[in-house]
C-alpha cells in the first residue's frame, strides 16, 4: 500500500460498567436512572476496534484514523480525556443520545451521514471499523447497517484479526461456531469490519499523542451536529435487569463429575 | 422548604463537579492527565497494594514497576516544561495537586514516589542555572521516540542525620569543602552528607543535597547536585523502617563524593579567593517549599473523599447474608444507614475532605500565578537598583503602606475620581501585586499543610472506625487503614505541623493579610443574604470573633506583665493559627460551592442532578461552617480568658463574672452571635443525612482493577 488506509471507527460511550444501572421510565421512554450523571467509558467492543485501527494505521504508512462518536456532547468530552492519550485519531462527534434504548437503524443513518461529510475521506481507501456488539445494547447490526448505507458490500462480523499483505490484500479472521475462525481474503478497501475482541492489548497512555489529539477534539466537539433519534415505530414496553438467583448448598465429598452434572441439570431446568 | 420537597443528591460527585469547583473545566490537558493518573492509581498501584507490595521496606521490583507506569502515563513528564521534554505549558503546581489527589485516592506512597522526583528537581527548577536545568530536566523525562537513554530519577536530601528524622532546616551537618583548586581552573568540591529518611533513594541517580561550608574558601551553605557516578562513596544506605508510604523508597544514604563546583545549585562567584554560592540552602529551600507543601496536603484530603463510597457500601450491606435479614427489609436495604450516627459521622468526614481540597487547590491556583508575579516584582525592583536579600526586604517593607492602601481602595464600593486613579496606579504596580499575593499565599499554604493533614488524619481515623474491625485489616475496601497511617506522614513531610504553626503565627498578623480577611467577612455577609442556607453567616461571625481575639491578644499581657502574643509564646499563637486554619478551610469550601451553584447548571451532564448537588453541598457547607465556628470559638475563648487571672469574686458569686470581665464584653457578644447563628445547622445535617442514605453508588469499588 503506497497511499494507506482511511480507517473510520464507529464507537461511543457506555455507562461505566461498575455503576449501578437501574432502568427507569423517563418522559421520552426508558432510560437509566441518573444516566447523565454516571461516569462513562468507551464501549469495550468499540475500544478494540479503535486499537486495531491504530495498529493498522501504524503499520501501513499514509493511513489515518477517524473516530465517529455518537453521544451526548458533554459526556463525549469527558470520555475523550481518557482515550485521547491512547492512539492518534481525529474525532467526528455527533450530539445525540447514546442510550441503549435507541434504534440501530437510526443510529446507523446518523453515523453514515457523518462519515459521508468527512471532507478529506477517500471512500476508495475506507476501512469501516466498529464493535460487533455493544455493552449498552447488543443489537449487533450497527456496523453492517452503516456499511450498507455507504455502499460497502465486503463486510466481516466478529473479527479477531486483520493482516495486510505488502500488496494491500486484507486477510480477516471471523469468529464462527465451535471456537473456529472463518478466514477471508479481500483484495482491498473498502470493507467493513465489526470487531470482536481483536488480539491487541489496550495501548499505554502517551501524553504527547493526547495533546495532539486534543487540538482537533475540542473544535470537533464544538461543531458536533445535534441529531434526534426518535425511534418511530419502536415501543419499549418494559425494561428490567437480568434476574440474579443465588442458591447456596453446602456439601461435602461430592465428586466433581456429580457436581457438574447437577449444575448442568439445573441449567437445563 | 420541607425535607420532602428538596431535591436530593443523585450520585456521588464526579469529574464534572470537581472540574467546576476546582476551576479546571476549561483545562482539557489537565483533565487528560487526571484520567491517565487515575488509570495508573486504580490499576497498577491498587493491584500492588492488594498483593502486599507495601509489606516491605526494601525497594522491590513491584515498586519499581510503578515508576515505569508513571513514565508511560505521562505522570513523570507532567511537571517538566515542554522545552525540556514535558508536554504542558505554564506553571504546574495545580496540576501536581491533581496528580497527588488521584494517586493518594488509592495510595499516597505512590503519590510520594511521583512527587519526590519533582521535589529533587525543584531546587534546580527554581534556582538552577540554565545549564543545570537543561541537564537534569531533560534526563528526568522518559526517552522520546528515537532516543536511546535511561531515565534519571532524583532525590532531595535535606534532612539529617541518624537517628533523628527531620531536623531543623537551619542546622546542617553535611559539609562541603574544596578538594582541589588549580589556578585558572574551576574548583573541585568534596561533599560529605549523611541523609535520613530520603525519599526515592532506592532508585535515585542524582541527589540535590543541602550542605554547609566546612572550608574557609566556601562561604555559607548551598545546595549541591550529586550523581551516582561521581568519584567516592555513593551508598544508598539502609531502608528507613517507616510505618507509612511503603510504596515509596526511603533510605538513609551516605555520600562522600568529589563534584565539580558547577554542581552548586544556581552557580557561584569567586570573591577574594572564596567561593560564594549564588543561593544559600535556605534561599533554595524557601523557594522550593513555598511551592511544594500544598500538594502533599491535598493527599490527605483525597483519602477522606475516597473513603465515602466504601463506607456507604459497607454500611448499606452490613447485615446482608445474616440469618433472618431478608431482602426488602430496612436492615437488608439500608443496613447501618438506618442509624443517624453512621450518617452524621460520615458527613463530618466528607465535609473535612471537601474543605481540605477546596483550600488546597485554592493555594495551588494562587501558586500558579505566583511565578509570574514574583518575576515581575523582581524586575521592577531591579529597575530601582534593588536586587534580592536585605535590600529587597527593606524595599518591600517600605511599600506596605501602599499595599494596604490598595486593599482599602479595592474594598470600597464607590470611589472618587482621584481614588479610582490611585487604585489603577497601585493595581498596575507589580510590587504591590506581589505583596498582596504573597501575604495570602504565606497564610494559605501553611494553613493547607497544617489543617488538611492534622485534622485530616483525625478524620481518617473516624472513617476507619466506621468500618469496624474491617477498617484495620489489609483487605479493607479502599485501603482505609493504611490511608490513616499514611496521613500521619503527610502531616510531617516538608515541615511538620509545628513549622506551619510557626509560619502562620507570623504571617497571619500582617496587616495586608488581615485586610483581605476582613474582605472575606464582608463577602460572606453578602453571600449570607443571597444564600441563607450555606452557613455563611455562621462563618462570618466566627471570623469576626477570631479577628477580635487576635487584636485583643496582640496587646494583652498576662498577670505577670508578659506579652501574650509573642514569638516564643506558642501556647497563644499556635492555637490561634489552628483556629484560623479551620476558618480559612471553611471559607474556601463556601467559595467553591458558590462556583458550583453558578456554573453547574451550564453543564448538560449535571443538569438533571444539579439541584440535588447544590442542596447537598449547601448543607455540607453549613455543617462545616458550624464545626469550624465551634472550634474557632472554643480556641479563642480559651486564649482570651485563659491568660487572665481568675478574679476572686467570681468564685463565690457567678453573677459577678460579667462585671469582672467587663472589657471582654465585645468578645462575649461576638461569641453569642456565633452561637445564635448555629441555628439550623443540625437541621442541615439531617437533610444531608437523608441525601446520604439514598444516594446512588456504584455496584463495586473501582479499584483494584
Amino acid at each position: 500500500m503506497s497511499t494507506g488506509f482511511h480507517v473510520v471507527v464507529c464507537g461511543s460511550l457506555v455507562p461505566d460498567l461498575l455503576q449501578t444501572l437501574e432502568p427507569v421510565q423517563g418522559p421520552a421512554g426508558p432510560a437509566l436512572k441518573n444516566e447523565l450523571m454516571l461516569p462513562s467509558v468507551l464501549d469495550p467492543w468499540a475500544a478494540h476496534a479503535l486499537f486495531e485501527a491504530a495498529h493498522v494505521a501504524a503499520t501501513v504508512p499514509g493511513s489515518k484514523v477517524w473516530l465517529v462518536s455518537l453521544g451526548p456532547k458533554a459526556k463525549l468530552q469527558q470520555l475523550m480525556m481518557s482515550i485521547a492519550p491512547k492512539v492518534p485519531f481525529e474525532l467526528v462527534a455527533i450530539d445525540a443520545s447514546a442510550s441503549g434504548f435507541t434504534d440501530p437503524v437510526e443510529v446507523a443513518a446518523a453515523l453514515a451521514g457523518a462519515i459521508e461529510k468527512i471532507p478529506t475521506l477517500d471512500r476508495s481507501r475506507l476501512l469501516l471499523f466498529g464493535g460487533c456488539a455493544s455493552a449498552s445494547r447488543d443489537a449487533g447490526v450497527t456496523v453492517a447497517l452503516v456499511g450498507e448505507r455507504l455502499g460497502i458490500t465486503d463486510q466481516f462480523l466478529a473479527a479477531d484479526e486483520l493482516t495486510v499483505s505488502a500488496e494491500g490484500t486484507l486477510t480477516i479472521l471471523e469468529r464462527v461456531e465451535g471456537g473456529k475462525y472463518l478466514v477471508s481474503e479481500v483484495s482491498g478497501p473498502p470493507c467493513a469490519i465489526a470487531w470482536a475482541t481483536g488480539n491487541l492489548p489496550e495501548p499505554p497512555n502517551n501524553p504527547q499523542v493526547g495533546m495532539l489529539n486534543m487540538r482537533t477534539m475540542m473544535p470537533a466537539l464544538q461543531k458536533a451536529a445535534a441529531v434526534q433519534l426518535a425511534s418511530p415505530g419502536t415501543t419499549f414496553h418494559s425494561v428490567e435487569l437480568p434476574k440474579q438467583e443465588r442458591r447456596t448448598r453446602i456439601v461435602k465429598d461430592v465428586p466433581i463429575d456429580e457436581m457438574a452434572r447437577e449444575i448442568a441439570d439445573w441449567i437445563k431446568g | 422548604m420541607s425535607n420532602e420537597d428538596a431535591a436530593l443528591l443523585s450520585t456521588l460527585p464526579g469529574d464534572d463537579v470537581r472540574q467546576i469547583m476546582w476551576r479546571f473545566a476549561d483545562r482539557f490537558d489537565y483533565q487528560m492527565v487526571v484520567q491517565s493518573t487515575r488509570a495508573v492509581a486504580r490499576g497498577p498501584v491498587a493491584r500492588a497494594v492488594a498483593k502486599g507490595a507495601r509489606n516491605s521496606h526494601e525497594w522491590t521490583e513491584d515498586k519499581a514497576d510503578l515508576l515505569r507506569e508513571f513514565d508511560a502515563a505521562g505522570i513523570t513528564a507532567a511537571p517538566v516544561d515542554p522545552e525540556y521534554g514535558g508536554f504542558i505549558e505554564g506553571p504546574k503546581n495545580f496540576l501536581m495537586g491533581l496528580i497527588a489527589f488521584e494517586l493518594a485516592w488509592v495510595d499516597a506512597g505512590a503519590g510520594t514516589s511521583s512527587m519526590a522526583n519533582t521535589l529533587a528537581l525543584a531546587p534546580i527548577h527554581e534556582r538552577g542555572t540554565p545549564e543545570q536545568k537543561q541537564t537534569y530536566m531533560t534526563r528526568s523525562v522518559p526517552p522520546q521516540p528515537g532516543e536511546n537513554r535511561t531515565i534519571w530519577r532524583g532525590a532531595f536530601a535535606l534532612t539529617e542525620s541518624i537517628p533523628y528524622v527531620g531536623v531543623d532546616t537551619g542546622v546542617l551537618s553535611g559539609r562541603v569543602r574544596v578538594a582541589e583548586w588549580v589556578d585558572g581552573e574551576a574548583p573541585v568540591l568534596h561533599v560529605d552528607k549523611r541523609g535520613r529518611f530520603i525519599t526515592n533513594m532506592g532508585s535515585a541517580n542524582f541527589v540535590t543535597a543541602a550542605v554547609d561550608s566546612g572550608d574557609p574558601r566556601i562561604k555559607g551553605s548551598c545546595m549541591v547536585i550529586l550523581e551516582e557516578t561521581d568519584p567516592g562513596t555513593w551508598d544508598r544506605g539502609t531502608p528507613t523502617k517507616k510505618l507509612a508510604h511503603q510504596l515509596s523508597s526511603t533510605r538513609d544514604p551516605v555520600f562522600s563524593l568529589r563534584v565539580p563546583a558547577d554542581r552548586i545549585v544556581g552557580g557561584y562567584t569567586v570573591k577574594d579567593g572564596v567561593i560564594v554560592p549564588n543561593y544559600s540552602h535556605a534561599d533554595v529551600i524557601e523557594a522550593v517549599f513555598t511551592r511544594t507543601r500544598a500538594a502533599p496536603a491535598i493527599m490527605t484530603s483525597a483519602k477522606l473523599l475516597s473513603a465515602i463510597e466504601p463506607v456507604i457500601r459497607y454500611h448499606r450491606r452490613r447485615f446482608r447474608g445474616a440469618a433472618g435479614i431478608t431482602e426488602g427489609t430496612p436492615r437488608f436495604d439500608m443496613g447501618l444507614q438506618q442509624k443517624e450516627d453512621a450518617l452524621h459521622r460520615l458527613l463530618d468526614v466528607w465535609a473535612a475532605g471537601e474543605a481540605g481540597t477546596s483550600l488546597g487547590f485554592m493555594a495551588l491556583r494562587l501558586l500558579d500565578s505566583y511565578d509570574a508575579i514574583e518575576q515581575a516584582k523582581s524586575a521592577a525592583l531591579a529597575q530601582l537598583g534593588v536586587a534580592g536579600g536585605r535590600a529587597e526586604f527593606k524595599a518591600l517593607r517600605a511599600r506596605e503602606g501602599a499595599a494596604s492602601e490598595y486593599l482599602a481602595l479595592s474594598a470600597k464600593e464607590t470611589l472618587s475620581a482621584v481614588e479610582s486613579a490611585r487604585l489603577a496606579e497601585l493595581e498596575a504596580d507589580p510590587v504591590i501585586k506581589f505583596m498582596v499575593t504573597e501575604s495570602l499565599s504565606s497564610v494559605l499554604i501553611p494553613a493547607t499543610k497544617l489543617w488538611n493533614t492534622g485534622h485530616g488524619v483525625n478524620m481518617m481515623r473516624e472513617a476507619v472506625s466506621m468500618m469496624g474491625g474491617y477498617g484495620i485489616t489489609e483487605d479493607c475496601p479502599g485501603f482505609l487503614g493504611t490511608k490513616w497511617i499514611d496521613g500521619q506522614l503527610e502531616a510531617t513531610y516538608e515541615g511538620p505541623e509545628v513549622v506551619q504553626r510557626r509560619q502562620l503565627s507570623v504571617t497571619m498578623s500582617r496587616t495586608i493579610f488581615l485586610q483581605q480577611f476582613q474582605q472575606w467577612i464582608a463577602h460572606l455577609r453578602v453571600v449570607a443574604q443571597e444564600h441563607p442556607a450555606m452557613g455563611a453567616s455562621t462563618l462570618a461571625n466566627a471570623m469576626e470573633l477570631w479577628l477580635w481575639s487576635r487584636e485583643y491578644l496582640s496587646t494583652a499581657k498576662d498577670p505577670f506583665g508578659k506579652d501574650v502574643y509573642s514569638s516564643q509564646r506558642h501556647g497563644a499563637t499556635y492555637p490561634l493559627a489552628d483556629a484560623l486554619s479551620w476558618l480559612v478551610a471553611s471559607y474556601h469550601l463556601t467559595i467553591d460551592v458558590l462556583q458550583l451553584a453558578q456554573h453547574g447548571p451550564e453543564s448538560p451532564a449535571l443538569a438533571e442532578g444539579i439541584d440535588g448537588l447544590v442542596n447537598f453541598y449547601n448543607d455540607l457547607c453549613t455543617i462545616h461552617s458550624a464545626t469550624a465556628a465551634g472550634e474557632a470559638t472554643r480556641i479563642c475563648a480559651e486564649l482570651v480568658f485563659g491568660y487572665r487571672a481568675a478574679p476572686d469574686a467570681t468564685r463565690d458569686d457567678p453573677t459577678k463574672v460579667v462585671d469582672a470581665f467587663i472589657e471582654l464584653a465585645p468578645f462575649v457578644a461576638l461569641r453569642t452571635r456565633v452561637e445564635a447563628s448555629l441555628a439550623g445547622s443540625k437541621l442541615a445535617k439531617d437533610r444531608a443525612a437523608d441525601a446520604l442514605a439514598q444516594v446512588m453508588i456504584p455496584e463495586v469499588l473501582d479499584y483494584p482493577v
